[in-house]
């Protein structure tokens, strides 16, 4: 057991090191090139053994990686924001040629204006393509979470690509303790790369030529088949980690102080760490509240999400990032699904800390007292989607 | 080394089987049957949008024998780099070759090109120009030549054709060769030299379409022909970027030796509407490139 | 799910486009006694449906379920021994 101070990029960086990858690309976008750095320094001196490929854009970047994925090689890229944005032509094709490949994605708000600071938008943008969707809200997680992914992606119940986001600056330059396993256990962990076909074998096959419209539809199926069976292979895989390492993430959500509350607070990424402080507090003040973190946003955690609501008066969702015109990306999935529930939890949604504004106790403190108020008085919200605005 | 090769030494192999579906007489399948009597299995063919995609026909079929990767428009340099940069920790023999359309090559993946071959990536590029989008119904691209007419450059294209070859040379690349399939023996020939070469190869196909170009499919050997006989279109190659004509177009350096341009745009339905004068605009583009490709020898 | 994986992968296949014969409107006769052998239509067809036998009679086989008509070979014939006719 090795703990090291490690900023989230590093973390990124140090998990690579551990997982045997084969091909490494990247194109630097702030707040992503330290990973790009600091794997490019260990690929030159040797400390990973590796090919690293210097592309001229995120577009070629996850290009190339898919290139060499086809041929049977484990691979890795990282992105945020606008060059997330610049590969999502690839990541659709990623998906759809079920060719496993790990991405990290330190999340950027998208301009104009120019804006370097936190925000999900640039991660939400990318939830319909196919890719599993991992959120960390601490290094540690990054760190476990980048190593988990390359074994969910390449087992076969899966095939499917998979991205880890973290909060750009928050996580990804802030430095935290961290304890990086050692490299038989990881390597014990990881099996050897697995993918549906190789390009690169001794058989004549094509690789996307015209579908008849049905094939496609079935195709488009199974990817939805696939996540569905994410979700197990998800669990197994969290279990299995924790025997190795001692750590548990809960699979695809975490219930902190949730078993025993009347009300949720739900979240992802780092201010989830700010949540749970303020339910400690909160539970101090008599209030029944716990924190439902959303660990995996594809495959949406449905039935996790059912049975913890299944008790609750109300839930109040916090989005980093917003659909125009509609609602939080988080809102939306969580009261989806709670119409499920015979016994109705109030649902809302608070639309907060976009563009890099911080959210700190004070803020979620009022959002989460003035919701269990008025549920309480009332048993119904007068607005369902709501902005926290700055000042 | 120049490989002397007879007809009846070629692979009877058929890398593009019967029953594909592009037009009658285009030059694509002609130019993909060359390349797998060049390469032959070890080709990974990474192709783009375009024409090629298409003539690849449905599946659960493909009527290309070889191993086949359709990519996205603008990133099939970039994935032939994926391959290229892994294909020696995979074992057995990865030849990667692009073949891609003037579209995805001068336009739409003008980037991902450059970016491969300022690394020198280790692949064969093969740009298959029928001087427009044919795909999506004979839209202009920027290796559309002067006056020619498009559905979107109906008065006929007002912009040069863009110099692709002499701006691949200016990357510094290993090779660089322009070919045609009219002379096909000549660039199965290029495609094995540049197997023995390490770096980024590039070669530029000449490729006549008779429905894009407006002529009868019967004729797309000879349009081609005529387009290197009368000089619009020269074959070359160069090593370490030492400029070489290549056979016939040696000959045709000697305007006086060169066949009319009149006799190679008239035969084309898309250039039926240029003028004496138009015809002379055209001739001094012509003759431009003849001085800028002789710099380089 | 099962392992039978629903993939964008087609194998190498004749007549993907059904049998394009039938797109003809001209078809190539071959006159075997003006030709010289020297297998320039096997070259220039674009359809792969030219077959060369060496030691034949029939030096030139053209299948005739694919071939469409473009009349390459006749052009490229240096004998013409290849003329195109109507179907």
């Amino acid at each position: 057991m090795v703990i090291k101070v490690l900023t989230g990029n590093y973390a990124v960086a140090e998990a690579v090191r551990l997982s045997n990858v084969d091909l490494i690309t990247a194109y630097p976008i702030t707040p992503q090139t330290t990973i790009v750095e600091r794997l490019s320094e260990y690929v030159d001196l040797g400390v990973i053994k590796s090919r690293f490929v210097r592309v001229e854009s995120e577009f070629s970047a996850l290009a190339v990686a898919y290139g060499a994925a086809l041929c049977n090689a484990r691979v890795f890229t990282a992105t945020s924001s606008h060059g997330l944005l610049y590969m999502h032509e690839m990541l659709w094709w990623v998906a759809g040629s079920r060719i496993p490949i790990v991405m990290a994605v330190v999340t950027r708000s998208i301009g104009p204006p120019w804006n370097i600071w936190n925000e999900h938008g640039d991660f939400m943008d990318q939830r319909d393509c196919g890719w599993l969707m991992a959120f960390a809200e601490n290094n540690q997680e990054v760190l476990d979470t980048i190593i988990q992914l390359f074994r969910i992606t390449e087992d076969e119940r899966v095939y499917l690509p998979g991205m880890l986001g973290l909060d750009g600056f928050l996580l990804s330059h802030t430095s935290e303790p961290v304890d990086v396993p050692e490299e038989h256990i990881v390597k014990s962990f990881l099996k050897p790369r697995s993918q549906p076909y190789s390009m690169c074998g001794t058989e004549l096959i094509t690789l996307g030529n015209l579908p008849k419209a049905e094939d496609h539809m079935m195709m488009r199926y199974d990817i939805q088949v696939s996540m569905e069976n994410a979700k197990k292979v998800i669990k197994e895989v969290d279990l299995e980690y924790s025997k190795l390492t001692g750590r548990s993430y809960g699979g695809l959500v975490e219930c902190y102080r949730c078993s025993d509350s009347s009300y949720l607070v739900v979240g992802m990424g780092g201010w989830v760490g700010t949540m749970k402080d303020v339910c400690d507090e909160l539970r101090d003040l008599g209030y029944k509240v716990g924190v439902l973190k959303i660990r995996f946003f594809r495959p949406f955690p449905e039935e996790d999400i059912i049975e913890v609501l299944r008790s609750i008066k109300g839930v109040l969702v916090f989005d980093r990032s917003i659909s125009y015109g509609s609602l939080g990306h988080i809102h939306a999935e969580v009261l989806a699904r709670s119409y499920r529930l015979g016994n109705r939890p109030v649902v809302k949604g608070i639309i907060a800390g976009l563009a890099g504004v911080n959210v700190g106790v004070k803020e979620f403190m009022n959002s989460i007292v003035g919701f269990v108020n008025e549920v309480e008085e009332r048993g119904y919200v007068e607005k369902y989607s709501e902005w926290l605005l700055p000042g | 080394m120049r490989l002397l090769l007879r007809i009846q030494d070629l692979p009877k192999d058929k890398y593009l089987l019967p029953g594909h579906t592009a037009c009658p007489g285009c030059p694509e399948a002609l130019g993909l049957r060359y390349l797998g009597m060049a390469l032959g299995k070890d080709i990974v063919l990474v192709v783009p949008a375009s024409c090629s995609s298409i003539l690849q026909g449905t599946m659960p079929g493909s009527s290309l024998a070889m191993r086949v990767v359709n990519v996205p428009f603008a990133s099939a340099a970039a994935v032939a780099s994926g391959i290229a940069n892994i294909k020696e920790l995979v074992g057995g023999n990865v030849v990667p070759v692009v073949w891609a359309g003037d579209g995805a090559t001068a336009d739409i993946g003008f980037a991902g090109l450059s970016g491969s071959a300022e690394r020198n990536d280790d692949l064969i590029y093969i740009c298959v120009d029928n001087e427009a989008y044919m795909n999506t119904g004979i839209q202009r691209s920027s290796l559309t030549p002067y006056g020619a007419w498009t559905t979107t450059t109906v008065k006929g294209k007002s912009e040069d054709k863009k110099e692709l070859p002499l701006i691949m040379l200016l990357h510094k690349i290993p090779y660089v060769a322009t070919a045609s399939i009219a002379f096909p023996i000549d660039f199965i020939s290029k495609l094995r030299k540049a197997l023995n070469i390490r770096g980024f190869k590039y070669i530029h196909l000449h490729a006549p379409c008779p429905t894009g170009w407006r002529f009868d499919p019967s004729k797309t050997v000879e349009v081609a022909r005529l387009a290197i006989e009368s000089g619009a279109w020269i074959l070359f190659e160069a090593e370490g970027g030492k400029v070489r004509l290549t056979p016939p177009s040696n000959t045709y350096l000697d305007k006086s030796r060169r066949k009319p341009l009149k006799e190679y745009l008239s035969i084309q339905g898309r250039f039926r509407s240029l003028r004496d004068e138009d015809v002379k605009v055209f001739e001094k583009i012509v003759d431009s490139t003849w001085e800028l490709i002789i710099k380089f020898t | 799910m099962s392992k039978t994986y629903v993939l964008p992968i087609s194998r190498p296949s004749i007549g993907v486009g059904g049998k394009t014969g039938y797109w003809r409107i001209k078809k190539p006769e071959v006159n075997h006694s003006k030709c010289i052998r020297c297998g320039m239509c096997w070259l220039y067809c674009p359809e792969s449906v030219i077959d060369i036998i060496e030691g034949s009679d029939k030096y030139v086989v053209i299948n005739y379920d694919y071939c469409k008509g473009c009349g390459i070979c006749s052009e490229v014939c240096p004998t013409k021994a290849i003329v195109m006719v109507n179907e």
